[in-house]
């Protein structure tokens, strides 16, 4: 332990592998590399507070417990569902190795749900077919709904018994790079320890970031006040590229008004929705699969039957996801929770009543740039050696413009054990890379601003601008004028960042002080969104630009790469370079997305 | 939207007081009552609220969070003397003609304002054993009847937010007992029929802190945010010490 003029008490820890994040993908990645090496896994939060815990509906994985089915529809539907923007040789691996990814749960302890004879059971979910998209297909393996909740309290329970080492509610806050035999190395992590403000610096030979999505850059949303996109602002300030940011994905059946997310697993289980006429309107949007048609799909014909005046309730702003066709005793067994969201916050009873639901901001599709070994890209195809990323975090890339459902809690546990073990294979020749003499001055300087932050401006009013301008100007439907206002619009936030106020003076639990702190990744990782979704002239999976309504393979069948230049800019953005990376291309050539 | 939410409500928008219990020892020793007046709206929680306090009147004002709707855990506290998820209490369902109590959850430590040490109850939970014990090495998945998955599906629910634990009258007089929210985490193992750790974890909670200083009172089932048939599932741990097996 140290103590520098500032009065901060600085603590020293070295681990062999460190991990940044205790959600699905951390967890998967410390149950991977803990039995072999010293590992560490540091989180804001209580592991089983993550946000993994409000998946609901199921993880994908092609088991044919119950029908006819193969890695290789898995793989098509992952790229057709994508967009076509998938990188394929990543989502053979998600595919093939689902089904590992499941026994291994089930054989920690999950408890998924059975069918008759004892095997795990599996549902329908959007977008998952048969036979290149014939029929929907039960891929999706499940726990009631709550899947995720179960994921998350098993790997803890996992955790747990491997006696694994947790630093929680530390706040991660910047990331130690150092020039090593004249390379650009991680070397360590700054964190924050919330119950008494004091900093640790966790050395490590490989470093895994697994900090999650960053769903409070918009006001309405499923995403957690926790998830404001810290781990990927970290490595956006490093330096380093972040891909496909454009794409975000908008959950269709979002509570209206509240965002509180109803499992897609409420019409796997054959839930309709229905605008104000009672129609059943996904008909005419994917005749085939209907209601069960991807996310990005269905958010935007929701969307186009509101603004049509189709929609429902007093403000027409709302469409109907109607249950009451289910017996109650299905409804009770297989989706319990949401049911309960519904009367809770809404009082309505889904036994007897449509409830109101809206497309809720839900996952980032992109985020920090990985090739299949889970190891972080410094631009299109050069490693950073050392440095991992798994989960909605990063961008391998699997989901590519649209991910489907049951296909994040699969990702992370696909690559967060592939995080886990890459990083045990590369620490176990690796050394140490030397800590700098100033590792703390980046985050000492964040929280100088914040200490003494006495202006007039408050955190909230600016989080809060900042959402209202990502819901009106950059979700489903954007163009060049909306997304220009919304550069705008963060500029000028920017500038008033400057002036805030943070009353809380004290070193313990000081999360006044750490809201001012999280506001500013949100700004960077809405400017990059923005950025990326302007230069992104198509519309493709979750992007959608009503200047350029239709899919442009010719020019745009790439991933975006942004790079945060080293400039002032005099314009917003002007210090954001939006570049371009090639999609693997396996198998499947890209074709009209019909369902 | 949230504005549009004043039309789905049945409560437009109204006023309300908090009474929050604030501690801060970096500032003084002194425990006080502070009363803060918010305007919320129908589908505003007691969360909201405090928010607002934190957002727009207090910054310092200090309390864990973050699902937001009753999945995570992290904001269990004692509202108008109650234990409840601060996340999935709405307030019109409270007497809003009275001001509304906010403490933090009884018999652990406070740290500041509703922020208590859990770390006696995480200890709790980790001394049952709360994994799998099971020495088959399968290659597939374990077989498991929808009827034996049924028997433990209740204590699958726990989210440890410490509400039935830190409502429990012998908690809150011996910190050394186990507490509900542990006993519901074994009888998630002892009654999965995977398991071969049961006779373990019977015996951890055979011993003077264990299963038999529950009085019954029912308080743990009905703080449970989850709906969680508690004081059930520690009769059957009861039951299942007795028989000497699940």
């Amino acid at each position: 332990m140290s103590l520098n003029e500032h009065g901060t008490k600085t603590h020293h820890h070295q681990h062999d592998v460190v991990i940044v994040g205790a959600g699905g993908a951390g967890m998967r990645a410390a149950i991977e590399a803990g039995p072999h090496l010293k590992t560490a896994v540091i989180s804001k939060l209580f592991p089983t507070r993550s946000h993994t815990g409000a998946a609901q509906g199921g993880m994908a994985a092609a088991l044919a417990n119950v029908e006819e089915d193969s890695w290789e529809w898995h793989t098509f539907d992952t790229v057709k569902g994508g967009d076509y923007l998938v990188d394929q040789d990543a989502a053979e691996i998600l595919a093939k190795e689902s089904v590992e990814a499941v026994i291994d749960l089930e054989n920690m302890g999950l408890p998924f749900n059975r069918t008759p004879d004892g095997k795990i059971d599996q549902r329908r979910f959007g977008g998952h077919t048969r036979d290149h998209g014939k029929a929907p297909v039960r891929r999706s393996c499940y726990a009631a709904d709550r899947t995720g909740h179960m994921i998350l309290q098993t790997l803890y329970q996992t955790c747990v018994k491997l006696g694994i080492e947790f630093f929680n509610e530390f706040y991660v806050l910047d990331l130690v790079m150092a020039d090593y035999n004249g390379e650009k190395r991680p070397s360590a992590v700054v964190a924050f320890e919330l119950a008494t403000g004091d900093l640790h610096v966790f050395q490590g030979k490989s470093i895994v970031f697994a900090t999650g999505g960053f769903g409070k850059i918009y006001k309405t949303t499923s995403n957690a006040h926790t998830l404001t996109g810290d781990g990927v602002g970290i490595i956006w300030r490093k330096g380093l590229p972040l891909e496909d940011m454009e794409f975000y994905q908008f959950h269709p059946t979002g509570l209206a008004g509240l965002g509180i997310l109803l499992s897609e697993a409420a019409r796997g289980e054959g839930g309709i929705l229905r605008n104000a006429l009672g129609e059943r309107f996904m008909e005419r949007y994917a005749p085939t699969i209907k209601d069960l048609a991807p996310r990005d799909m269905v958010a935007r014909a929701m969307a186009n039957e509101v603004r049509e005046g189709r929609g429902a309730g007093p403000n027409k702003d709302y469409v109907l996801l109607d249950l009451t066709h289910l017996p109650p005793e299905v409804i009770d067994a297989k989706l319990p929770d949401i049911t309960e969201f519904a009367r809770t916050y809404l009082g309505v009873e889904p036994y007897t009543e449509p409830v109101p639901v809206f497309p809720t901001a839900h996952y980032a599709m992109g985020g920090i740039p990985t090739n299949v070994k889970t190891e972080v890209l410094s631009d299109n195809d050069t490693v950073v050696r050392g440095l991992f990323a798994a989960g909605e975090c990063a961008c391998v890339s699997v989901h590519g413009a649209n991910r489907l459902g049951t296909n994040s809690l699969l990702d992370i546990n696909v690559f967060g054990k592939r995080a886990g073990r890459y990083a045990v294979e590369y620490a176990r020749e690796a050394d140490f890379v030397p800590v700098p003499e100033n590792a703390i001055s980046e985050v000492e300087k964040l929280l100088a601003i914040a200490r003494n932050a006495t202006g007039t401006e408050k955190v909230a009013v600016l989080r809060k601008e900042l959402q209202d301008t990502m819901d009106k100007n950059a979700q489903v439907y954007r163009t060049e004028e909306s997304l220009n206002e919304a550069l705008e619009k963060i500029a000028e936030l920017r500038v008033r960042y400057q002036n805030i106020q943070v009353q809380d003076r004290g070193k313990r639990f000081n999360t006044d002080l750490l809201e001012a702190i999280e506001l500013g990744f949100l700004f960077d990782l809405s400017e990059v969104l923005v950025m990326t979704a302007r230069e992104r002239r198509e519309s493709r999976g979750g992007h959608f630009r009503e200047d350029y309504e239709t899919r442009n393979d010719e020019e745009f069948m790439v991933h975006s790469m942004a790079y945060k230049l080293d400039k002032t800019p005099e314009k917003p953005g002007e210090d954001i370079r939006v570049d371009w990376k090639p999609v693997t291309v396996t198998n499947y050539p890209a074709m009209e997305r019909k369902y | 939207m949230v504005d549009d939410v004043k039309v789905i409500a049945e409560v437009p928008s109204f006023t309300v007081t908090l009474m929050v219990r604030r501690y801060d020892p970096e500032v003084s020793e002194e425990v006080k009552w502070v009363d803060y007046e918010v305007t919320v709206y129908g589908t505003d929680r007691v969360l909201d609220a405090l928010h607002k306090i934190k957002w727009e009147i207090d910054g310092s004002l200090t309390f864990r969070r973050s699902c937001a709707h009753g999945v995570c855990g992290s904001d269990a506290m004692r509202i108008n003397g109650r234990n409840r998820l601060a996340c999935k209490t709405l307030i019109k369902d409270l007497d809003i003609t009275q001001p509304i109590y906010v403490e933090p959850i009884k018999g652990l430590a406070v740290e500041k304002d509703l922020v208590v040490n859990m770390e006696p109850f995480y200890k709790a939970y980790r001394d049952i054993n709360p994994f799998l014990i099971a020495n088959d090495k399968p290659e597939k998945e374990r077989l498991q009847s929808p009827e034996d998955r049924a028997r433990f599906d209740d204590t699958t629910k726990c989210i440890l937010c410490a509400a039935c634990t830190t409502s429990c009258p012998v908690f809150w007089t011996d910190g050394q007992y186990f507490g509900p929210a542990a006993i519901v985490n074994a009888h998630r193992f002892i009654f999965d029929s995977r398991d071969e750790g049961a006779e373990v974890r019977l015996d951890i909670l055979n011993d003077k802190e264990g299963v038999w200083r529950c009085r019954t009172t029912f308080n743990c089932t009905e703080a449970c945010p989850r709906g969680i048939q508690v004081t059930k599932a520690i009769a059957e741990v009861k039951q299942a010490i007795l028989k000497g097996r699940p």
